[in-house]
């Protein structure tokens, strides 16, 4: 990348942003549990979910204030979904989901912040949670109904002769849940920040050229990367809620098979 | 020799490459797998303890707790209305009764005032007609008296006229009669 510097190519990297750094080698029994760029980010997530749950609740006022206000929104954000979606069984899985609501839209809105790591960019992470998803549904799943589970790849009214295809359709098609769930999440946050730091490379190599027309031409990618800015943020909310919503809609599923 | 040189070249600048960056692709890079996926655990694990044993059930208990308040409240503020409404409808009894009572009361007192007037009026008009037929009898009395003197006179009178006419004494008799008929002629 140096050498294309120099030879006057693109001036950011965009893909370096993602680059996992090791902060302190960690191993435990041959597991690498390295303390990364990312694990950091996981770190400051987790205790901005904390401070925010509940050091903004330790007030428990009866007239909420701001924070306090903001905090019983959401959690009244998440309970209404999960009742929508999942039903009011679903509200036994209610803190799993919100936990996962919460985290996935810190780490995302976190990852606005110049040089700072977006988490949900790593598809290992995204496939992990969708994983964690797919096999605790599944599981849910068959706990609450048995083998009557298995009617959930069975569509009523589906004709006898195309039967068969039916159901090998709708199993790809759940099996291919935790893939969608978790490629749909890191997609967009990836393909969201290559983008902007190609068009502040735009303004770099305008700017650069040291001319008058550069540097008017840089007002261009400098408006796209504001709207695109405020973009992005819509996007770590609404693949948050998206990735959220799914899962209530797959516990849905888990849970009354027979719809 | 010659090959080692040829191969060199290559292997170092993917060696660099890999050192550089791992993978030409982050994402896709195997070898940070594991510390993600061990941090992904810790960091969520952890979130879920605190969200499911501390935040969330104290930011439920806040939030059923102000809808209890407020249904608590909701249910005061009826009673409340209740009562002003019990309240406003004994006024309005009170009043109407005092309103009955007042009426009486003022009714009886006329009546009671009108009674005594009556009587008092009865009173002093019985007195005033006692006085007048008093005054009449007094008065008839003194007309009766008055008109005998009149006889009286007019029966002297009489008598000396004629003595003067004609020298000699009239019957006494005579001349009362006269009297009498020329008084009653009078009328």
């Amino acid at each position: 990348m140096a050498a294309d510097q120099a030879q006057g190519g693109f001036p950011v990297d965009p893909i370096h942003q993602f680059q996992i750094q090791t902060l302190i080698p960690l191993d435990f029994g041959g597991i690498d549990a390295s303390f990364t760029n990312s694990s950091l980010w996981m770190v400051i997530t987790m205790f901005a979910v904390t401070a925010f749950t509940i050091f903004a609740m330790r007030g428990r006022a009866m007239v909420p204030g701001r924070m306090q206000s903001i905090v019983e929104m959401s959690y009244e954000f998440v309970a209404n979904m999960v009742r929508e979606n999942a039903g009011s069984d679903g509200q036994k899985f209610f803190p799993f989901i919100f936990t996962l609501f919460m985290f996935v839209l810190f780490a995302n809105l976190f990852g606005m912040f110049p040089y700072a790591f977006t988490v949900m960019s790593h598809i290992i992470v995204t496939f992990a949670l969708a994983m964690t998803v797919f096999i605790g549904v599944t599981l849910v799943g068959f706990a609450k109904n048995g083998l009557g589970f298995l009617k959930l790849f069975v569509p009523d009214g589906a004709p006898g002769a195309l039967l068969p295809l039916v159901v090998l359709i709708e199993i790809i098609s759940y099996l291919s849940r935790p893939i969608s769930l978790s490629v749909r999440l890191f997609a967009n946050l990836l393909a969201g920040h290559i983008t902007l730091k190609i068009f502040a490379g735009f303004i770099i190599t305008f700017v650069s050229t040291g001319s008058v027309l550069g540097i008017a031409g840089a007002i261009l990618p400098m408006g796209m990367i504001v709207a695109l800015t405020a973009l992005e943020f819509l996007v770590a909310f609404l693949q948050a809620y998206v990735f959220t919503v799914l899962t209530c809609m797959y516990l849905s599923d888990a849970l009354h098979p027979g719809h | 020799m010659s090959q080692d040189t040829h191969m060199t070249p290559e292997l170092s600048e993917g060696t660099v490459q890999q050192a550089e960056h791992g993978s030409n692709f982050p994402p896709f890079d195997v070898t940070t797998f594991e510390p993600q996926l061990v941090w992904l655990l810790i960091t969520f694990g952890i979130l879920y303890y605190l969200m499911s044993k501390i935040a969330l059930p104290r930011i439920g208990t806040v939030i059923e707790e102000r809808r209890d308040r407020i249904a608590d409240d909701l249910d005061q503020a009826a009673q409340f209305k209740q009562e002003t409404d019990d309240a406003i409808q004994a006024y309005e009894t009170a009043l109407a009764e005092a309103r009955g009572k007042a009426h009486a009361i003022a009714q009886e007192t006329r009546e009671r005032l009108s009674a005594q007037t009556e009587t008092k009026r009865e009173a002093l008009e019985a007195e005033l007609a006692k006085k007048v037929e008093e005054a009449e009898t007094r008065i008839a009395s003194t007309k009766d008296a008055a008109l005998q003197n009149v006889r009286t006179v007019a029966g002297d009178v009489a008598g000396a006229v004629i003595t003067q006419l004609l020298g000699d004494d009239a019957d006494a008799a005579q001349i009362s009669q006269a009297v009498d008929a020329a008084m009653n002629q009078e009328g």
